[in-house]
This record gives C-alpha cells, structure tokens and sequence, in this order.
C-alpha cells in the first residue's frame, strides 16, 4: 500500500508548501510500512505527442525537468508525472480525476495534498467525484485500522484544534502547511519517475486556466522579510505614509488587519489574517493592531513579533514577544526619524 | 440572473477564542454570531450581479432555527428571499451539507428562476438558478468543499477562491479570476455554475435603515432536512497550549524609540 501525495512545482523545483505535505505523508506511510509516492503535473504545454499508450514508459527526455533528487530525499519510493494532451493548463476536475486513477494504480491506503488553494480544490473535487470524506487542514495523522486514521485537525485557521476520526478508503488529507515542517527523510528513497496518462473527457477540462497573466511587483506581502502591520489604531486612510516610510527603511513592506480593509482605508491585498494575507517574515512590527485570532492566525509564522499599541491589555500583548506602550502615531514618525538620522551619520559610512 | 448565495452562521470571535466543557463547541456566551466573511462578499457579489443584470437574490443557510437572524442581515444587503434549512444544533459535515443544499437548489427558485436547467451540461442543472455563490471557505472549520460537492451533485462547473468575477450580459456565461502563487489564474465558464469567492472581491455595503426594516419583516421559508454522517467524525475541540508569554517592555511612547532601535539593530534589521 501507498501514501500517494499531491506536488505543486515552483519552477523547477517543488513548492515549500508540497514538501511539508511529503514530511506530513511520509510520516503517515511509515508507521504502517507502506511506501510514499508523488504525484506532479507536467507543466502545461508539455503533452504526449499523438496517442500513447497509458501506463509507466521509460523515464526519458520529457521527464528531464522533475526534481528527482528533492523527491528522494523526502523519501518519495516512486514518482508519478501525469501528462495529458487535454491538459493546456490547470483544469481542478481534471486533476483530481487524474489523482484518482493514480490513488488506483499505486494501492493507495491515502491520497494527501497541501492545503493551498490548489491542494484543497483538487481533494474537495476527489472527494465530490468519489463520495468519500476530506480532512481538511490537518496537523498530524495516525492510521489506527486499515480504515481509519486518528487526526488532529485545525479550526479557525489553527486558533482551535480538532481531534477526530477519519473511516474511509482511501484517506483524503490537506495539511495544514503553517503548522507541519518541511523534513527531508532520514534515509533517501529512489524516487523511481513514472510517467502517467490519465483518461480524460472534455468535461474534466469544462474549466480550465486560460490565461496566467504576472502581477505588478513591489515586496511581496507573503515572502516580505519585515512586515509593517497597521490596525484600527492608525485612526484613517492618511495615517499609513508613517507605516510606509518605515517599511521602506526597513526594506519590508506594510500590512493591515481586517478592520482597515472593511473600512477601506487600504485595499485588500494588504490584509494580513484568516481571509488575507499569511506571513512568515523575521519581523513584524505590528501597530495598532489588538490582535484578534482571525489576525493572528495570519501572522503566528513570524519569527518576531513587535507590538506597538496604547492598551497595555490588548491581546496582541501576550503574542507579541516586544512592546511599546504607546501612540504609534507619535512613535512610528519618532522611529523613522531616528533610524533617518542614524543612517544619515558619517561614521556609519 | 437568479442567484442562489450560500452562508455559514459562525460565532464572533475576537482576541480569545474558548471551548464548552464537552469540548463539541466554541463557547458562545461571551459573543454572538455573524456571517463567515466571504461569505458576506458573496451576498454582496449576488447583489451587484443583479444590480447589472436584473433578477433576484436569494441567501440559504442550514443552521440551528436561530440562524434565522443571519438570514435577516443579508436580506438587510440587498437579498430579495431567505431559506433555513433547519438543524437540530449538531454539527453537519460538508457532504451532508452540500446533499440539503444541492436537494434545496433542485427545488428551485420562487416561481421558477429565468434560467439554468437546460443549459448545465447535467440532468439536475441549476434547479432555476443560474448562479450559485459560496464563500470559498467557513470560517470556523475550513473545510473547503461544500461549494465543490454541490457542484458535483448539479453536474455544473466550478471554480472556486474567486477575486473577481465578471458575468455575461447575455447571462450565458462568465470569467473568473484568482490569485495563485504571485500570478492570476483566469477561469471562463458557462452558466449555470457554482462559484466560491474570496474576502477582497468587493466590499459589503452596510445594510440601509430601509434594507433592516424590510428585513425584519420578510418572510424566512424553513425546511427540515435530514442529517447524515460522512465519515469524519469529530471528537472534541482544543485550544492549542498556550503561548503563555507576555512581551518585553521596551517603554512608553516615543521614549520607547532608542530601544527599539537598538532591538531592531540587534534582530539584524537595520543596514
């Protein structure tokens, strides 16, 4: 039997997010001795050309770009490459239909996924098809029968844990990829590459990517080594130019809670939280922010956490690891102007 | 443009977030109940569609009889028809959730929506509704399938975690756009179709005093229907072990400022 794993690539290599769901199977499969096994898309574009047949063929030129190396050191036993002339881009139902036939063709005892956005589309479209289960956002998981699996599970995006009982074949997981890390196996495995043609119909791919167009740049919210975070406390729309200039100084970029974007002082794509942005910088300076769950849900990844807020009792306190007491709005304009001067001393070249 | 909106009734949650003793709930007696945030932008979408195109809003919900009060805040945003699908307080997992659903859209819209049906591709169709909008996920337990599952139950396409949606002037049709990754991912489809949208999509208007005192007084159809298991089942709910920290004091307002420089310094922030 088989823990078979869903792997989004980035680039030529596997998203950080895939390779903590392969930690999280790994583990899974090796309690009960079964093996690990990947299953990755080709890129879009990179079809079979005319009729071939379905089933493994020989690993050759066309299977060149998969990172055979990262999969064996995450312990991956074999390797599935699904390649499809019907698949021009990412179709969800096609996908998942593709990781149904492979749960198949490797025994699968679980099929696990990321829970990203692609990761939980593609399980919530195996599991509609199948009529099975999915545990979403799992932290850790147990098999204790050859049908049942004990998981703890998070709730409100990892603010509440769940403990609870999977029974069905096979297992549909999404990890909680915020709360599982990313290890190599202790010994590698031979991460055997296998190409696979799954039997697709037009309606697999009704829905499909059709365009993927480059966003505009800027730090990223999500990779940002320093995020300036701005709350309720920042008191309107003028008040972000602080919060920028010190982001700027600081070569970070600036974040928001709920509240700013509901009240449309910042656009949403600078909210930080359960239904924005999540985060994982070394800093984070958070001000005027008291620090509701779905916020900190949002930022619990940084490395440090600075809270700069007037109530000595805001909740934000007992999650940040500094504070100041204190209006940031006197605080921030003080900050940048101290960190201006320091720059702007000679000695400091 | 009949358009079916789907909402979760969660608790409101603000800094502290607390379990009953049998650990099968998140205490609610320190706090009331909202909508799950995408959900709202759901509401907000459907309204705008038909804002555009005409037709008719109508917001569903099952939850316990008290879920009612939900239903009449959306109404309040411009929902024209309220359905409750009515439990008992248990908790309903995503297939049971998606089967009262998919059962509830089969029964279509009030005197039979303008389109859908014939058009889905499936024998079920979109019951009369042309359009059917989910928040990509619940708040509370993110299980991210239920629009998914009803979906698959209608035979009609989806796409799901939408940040912007454009539909048809012919109303035959649409685009869909999401983030993946840094990049936008772009997803035309055909109507009728099941949609889940994101926070960002738009932001929800506040209810009018007109929009509250209509919706106090408009009707809420209820039906009763029937829980089943689905094979995950819950056991008791946790808070994680508390941090139990309480930060550094660096000091008080802008005397705070040379340590927090010296801190900033010290983490390797400054150049």
């Amino acid at each position: 039997m088989t823990v078979l794993c869903l792997v989004e690539r980035d680039g030529p290599g596997i998203a950080d997010a895939s390779l903590r769901a392969l930690s999280f199977a790994r583990q899974l499969a090796a309690q009960s001795g079964e093996t690990l096994a990947a299953a990755m898309f080709a890129p879009a574009g990179d079809v079979p050309a005319g009729d071939v047949p379905v089933g493994d063929v020989p690993a050759g030129d066309a299977l060149a770009g998969v990172p055979a190396d990262i999969l064996a050191a995450w312990g991956c036993a074999d390797a599935y490459v699904v390649r499809s002339a019907r698949l021009a881009g990412y179709a969800p139902v096609a996908w998942a239909r593709a990781l149904a036939q492979l749960a198949g063709v490797c025994s699968a005892s679980a099929v696990v996924a990321a829970g990203t956005d692609r990761g939980s589309e593609v399980l919530a479209h195996l599991g509609a098809a199948a009529g099975l289960p999915v545990a979403a956002g799992c932290v850790s998981a147990v098999r204790v029968s050859a049908g049942a699996v004990q998981l703890v599970r998070q709730r409100w995006a990892g603010s509440l844990l769940e403990d609870a009982v999977l029974e069905a074949s096979p297992a549909l997981l999404t990890v909680a990829v915020d709360a599982v890390a990313a290890e190599p196996a202790p010994v590698p495995a031979a991460a055997s590459v296998h190409e696979h043609h799954p039997e697709l119909d037009d309606a697999d791919v009704a829905v499909c990517a059709v365009e993927s167009a480059e966003r505009g740049g800027g730090v990223s919210l999500a990779t940002a080594r320093v995020v300036v975070g701005g709350g309720r406390g920042v008191g309107g729309p003028d008040g972000f130019a602080a919060l920028e200039d010190l982001a700027g100084l600081l070569g970070g970029t600036v974040g928001v809670s709920r509240v700013v974007t509901s009240q449309g002082w910042r656009p949403h794509q600078q909210q930080v939280g359960q239904t924005g942005t999540r985060i994982s910088p070394e800093l984070y300076l958070a001000c005027g922010i008291s620090g509701a769950i779905q916020h900190m849900a949002g930022c619990q990844s940084a490395k440090h956490i600075v809270a700069i807020n007037t109530d000595p009792n805001a909740p934000i306190m007992s999650r940040a690891g500094y504070a100041v007491v204190g209006d940031l709005n006197q605080v921030i304009p003080a900050l940048v102007t101290a960190l201006r001067n320091r720059a702007a001393r000679p000695e400091r070249g | 443009m009949e358009v079916l909106v789907c909402v979760k009734r969660v608790p409101t949650v603000g800094g502290t977030i607390m379990v009953t003793d049998d650990g099968q709930e998140v205490d609610t007696r320190a706090s009331g109940f909202t909508v799950s945030p995408h959900e709202e932008c759901a509401v907000e979408e459907a309204v705008q569609v038909t804002e555009r195109l005409g037709g008719s809003v109508t917001v569903l919900t099952l939850g316990p009889p008290d879920a009612a009060d939900q239903l009449r805040d959306m109404l309040a945003l411009g929902a024209t028809r309220a359905v409750l699908l009515e439990t008992d307080g248990r908790e309903w997992g995503p297939i049971a959730t998606a089967a009262a659903i998919a059962e509830a859209a089969i029964a279509g819209a009030a005197g039979g929506g303008t389109g859908g049906g014939g058009t889905g591709g499936g024998p079920a169709g979109g019951g009369g509704y042309d359009l059917l909008l989910f928040g990509n996920e619940a708040a509370d337990t993110g299980d991210y399938q239920v629009g998914v599952r009803v979906a698959h139950l209608l035979a009609l396409p989806c796409v799901t975690g939408v940040k912007k949606l454009e539909i048809s002037a012919s109303g035959d049709g649409g685009r869909a756009r999401r983030e993946y990754r840094g990049t936008q991912e772009v997803f035309d489809f055909a109507l009728p179709a099941v949609i889940t949208v994101k926070e960002g999509i738009n932001l929800p208007r506040y209810p009018s005093l007109p929009g509250r005192l209509r919706a106090r007084r408009a009707p809420i159809e209820r039906h009763q229907p029937q829980w089943q298991p689905d094979g995950l089942r819950k056991q008791r709910l946790r808070v994680p072990a508390a941090q139990g920290k309480q930060a550094q004091l660096l000091g008080t307002g802008t005397d705070a400022v040379p340590a927090l420089v010296a801190l900033l310094d010290e983490l390797g922030m400054l150049p």
